[in-house]
């Protein structure tokens, strides 16, 4: 493999991790969704790349899917949701920007630390992106952590499914099996949601989480 | 692709669900869950008889001919408790036509699920079993669209994706360690080709692996501390699912486990797998077993002493050895067949006095003798006592640790005590003293629960050498 292919792919899984960091720290719901939309385009450009350079053309697939639904279908579906449940115009107490960078940035730290040293058998790109894939499933769990409200949670949880997209893809050769039943999990998990969100705005008049806590099986 | 009982156990399930999700009627289509897991039982029994050879996708060995005989067999016990049991939920209006209509198609959907993780041969092909297996549980704890089922199933939905999310992160993993030595493509996720490979694979990659198949498939496994979803999601659902989670679908995922661990344990330069579980199974014992003592609702009681036997279980088989080992294998399948039996009884106790708090209902032994006592067995099943098949399994597991770790056993002992102390506790309000709660008429299918029990004590007082050789069989499989 040439540099500048190298030096590409590295820039596009880098810019992934990138944006997760721009998503911890969005108060407002659409500006979230604007950034996943982002984090979905910069998956599905590294996954084309990926496809380019391996010359496994079978990975076009997966980046047209990340493309297409990722990056268009879900934000705008989730567009209308917080329109129709009202909730587009609140903000939302994020953990404090700064612990939540730090969190981040020592996130990242250790899954360049761990997948560094346990690869380093393996060939440089498929190693860095593996590490740089640990990073946006960590920085994806984070947000899960930090955010109460559903979508919140939601977003975090998809941006967890791309960091895993990219490390699917990462490694040469595995079979499509893995990366097709990835989007499709998506695209399930996405309905699940949609259902939740509905019923849950039906029964509670509101999506942030913690309200829901108050019903525990265990009262009085 | 030749008929055989293979295809059978996942076709089965699979055209019934679609069948099931068609027809509207209730009546005929609780009759025809009832027939198709029959259907599936018969395919599963038939593995012994021939069994197929492995392919790159699916494999029937001794270990997963086992748990598939269990999962086949409590689906249909199931089957036929929740045919009386989704009858009085549609008259009491708890649930509506279109609602049954879902749950038995999803019931089926489960069945294919756990039944393709179960044979899967190729370990990208089990994730996305145990991930469909997740998704319809997801839809079916979530059935009854209360806010406190619904806060149930958002819960386990969330916790359940990140555990499945970090599984695929081991099973890339897995495959990046596969990678060098078998060859890139499908060859390196066919669990029989990595078995004999393995001890050639980067031990480096595979213990960081092994971490994160630990952390995904044990939150499904529902070890503490990665359990918080479990309580939650059995007390919420319909009792039939309660019944087929904690009796088959957690033993699915530790399966999953466990094929992994033999993958670590024939490379000598990874890490050992046995102490991890051994950890993670002690905290989930002692902790379930304190946990007992708080419980207000008779379903997160026995959802915490599913959290307590699951975490007996991991202990046995991360102590491995033959002894070990065929004590964990006993110990799971009296596990399923008596939890299931318990929560046969739970359902209709819930159903009698109206109510899942624990306050609000007593002596049931009273009012409804037959319901009554037979929760009494299930729970002096359950919490170890001879002479039912429990205590047998229990003591094996005590001492074969005795012997290679008495400190170890101490714990386990203290454990197993303070949770037979708690639910004793608990039972005592339920089943004894004076009648309280609504008194229902019970209209009860015993019939499950009865030749669940029946076994569960058979195995207590004899167990036939066959079956014994079998488990042995499979207990040297696991090394």
């Amino acid at each position: 493999m040439s540099r500048i292919d190298f030096d590409i792919a590295h820039l596009l899984a880098g810019s992934l991790v990138l944006i997760s960091f721009l998503e911890l720290y969005q108060d407002r719901l659409y500006a979230l969704l604007n950034v996943y939309a982002l984090h979905a385009l910069a998956l599905a450009a590294s996954v084309a790349w990926q496809a380019f350079v391996q010359d496994a053309p079978h990975l076009y697939v997966t980046a047209t899917i990340a493309l297409a639904f990722k990056a268009i279908v879900i934000p705008v579906a989730l567009h209308r949701i917080i329109v129709r449940l009202g909730i587009h115009r609140e903000i939302e107490d994020v953990v404090g920007v700064g612990p939540a960078m730090l969190a981040g940035i020592g996130l990242v730290a250790l899954s360049m630390v761990v997948m560094l040293r346990v690869t380093h058998g393996a060939d440089p790109l498929a190693r860095e992106d593996l590490a740089f894939a640990l990073s946006v499933v960590l920085l994806g769990l984070l947000m899960m952590v930090t955010r109460r409200n559903a979508v919140g949670q939601v977003v975090g949880f998809m941006s967890l499914e791309n960091g895993l997209v990219l490390a699917a893809t990462g490694a040469k050769g595995m079979p499509l099996v893995v990366e097709i039943s990835v989007a499709f999990s998506v695209l399930i998990a996405f309905i699940v949601i949609g259902i939740f969100l509905f019923r849950i705005r039906e029964r509670f008049d509101t999506v942030d989480v913690q309200v829901l806590d108050r019903f525990r099986g265990e009262r009085g | 692709m030749t008929f055989n009982a293979l295809t059978g156990v996942l076709v089965v399930p699979a055209a019934a669900a679609a069948l099931l999700a068609a027809l509207p009627n209730y009546r005929a289509t609780a009759r025809l869950n009832v027939a198709a897991t029959t259907l599936t039982l018969i395919c599963a029994l038939s593995l012994f008889f021939g069994r197929p050879q492995p392919s790159s996708y699916l494999l029937v060995d001794d270990l997963n001919g086992t748990f598939i005989v269990l999962t086949t067999f409590v689906g249909f016990t199931t089957s036929v408790f929740s045919l009386g049991y989704i009858g009085h939920e549609l008259e009491s209006g708890r649930l509506t036509p279109p609602f049954v209509r879902f749950y038995h198609a999803m019931y089926q959907v489960l069945m294919f699920a756990m039944n393709l993780a179960l044979v899967a041969n190729n370990i990208g092909l089990m994730w996305v079993a145990i991930e469909l297996a997740t998704l319809t549980t997801v839809l079916m704890v979530g059935i009854y669209r209360t806010p406190e089922a619904l806060e149930a199933a958002w819960k386990y939905f969330i916790l359940g994706s990140v555990g499945i999310a970090l599984a695929l992160f081991g099973t890339i993993l897995i495959y990046m360690a596969a990678r060098p030595v078998v060859g890139e493509g499908l060859d390196a996720m066919v669990w029989t080709v990595l078995i004999t490979r393995a001890g050639d694979f980067d031990p480096a990659l595979l213990d960081l692996a092994f971490v994160f198949l630990l952390l995904g498939y044990g939150t499904k496994v529902g070890l503490a501390p990665l359990h918080a979803w479990l309580p939650d999601a059995h007390a919420e659902g319909p009792t039939p699912i309660s019944a087929v989670l904690s009796g088959l679908l957690l033993n699915v995922a530790l399966y999953a486990l466990l094929r992994f661990k033999m993958l670590l344990a024939v490379n000598t330069a990874a890490l050992a797998p046995g102490p991890l579980l051994v950890t993670l199974g002690l905290i989930s014992l002692v902790f379930a077993a304190f946990m007992l003592y708080r419980r207000r609702d008779i379903k997160r009681l026995f959802a915490y002493s599913s959290i307590e036997h699951m975490g007996i279980i991991a202990f046995a088989f991360g102590m491995g050895g033959p002894l070990a080992n065929f004590a964990g294998l006993l110990h799971m399948t009296l596990h399923s067949l008596t939890k299931s039996a318990i929560f046969f009884a739970v359902g209709h106790v819930a159903q009698v006095k109206g109510t899942q708090r624990i306050a609000d209902m007593g002596g049931l032994t009273e009012t409804n003798p037959v319901l009554g006592w037979s929760l009494v067995l299930g729970v002096v099943a359950i919490a170890g006592l001879p002479p039912l098949g429990i205590f047998m399994s229990e003591f094996l597991v005590v001492s074969s640790t005795f012997a290679r770790a008495p400190l170890l056993a101490i714990i386990l002992v203290f454990g197993l005590l303070v949770g037979l102390a708690g639910l004793f506790l608990r039972l005592n309000s339920i089943a004894f003293g004076e009648p309280r709660g609504t008194n229902a008429k019970a209209r009860a299918s015993y019939v499950p629960m009865f030749a669940h029990l029946a076994l569960v004590l058979a195995a207590g007082i004899y167990l036939p050498p066959p079956l014994v050789a079998w488990f042995q069989n499979v207990a040297r499989l696991l090394g």
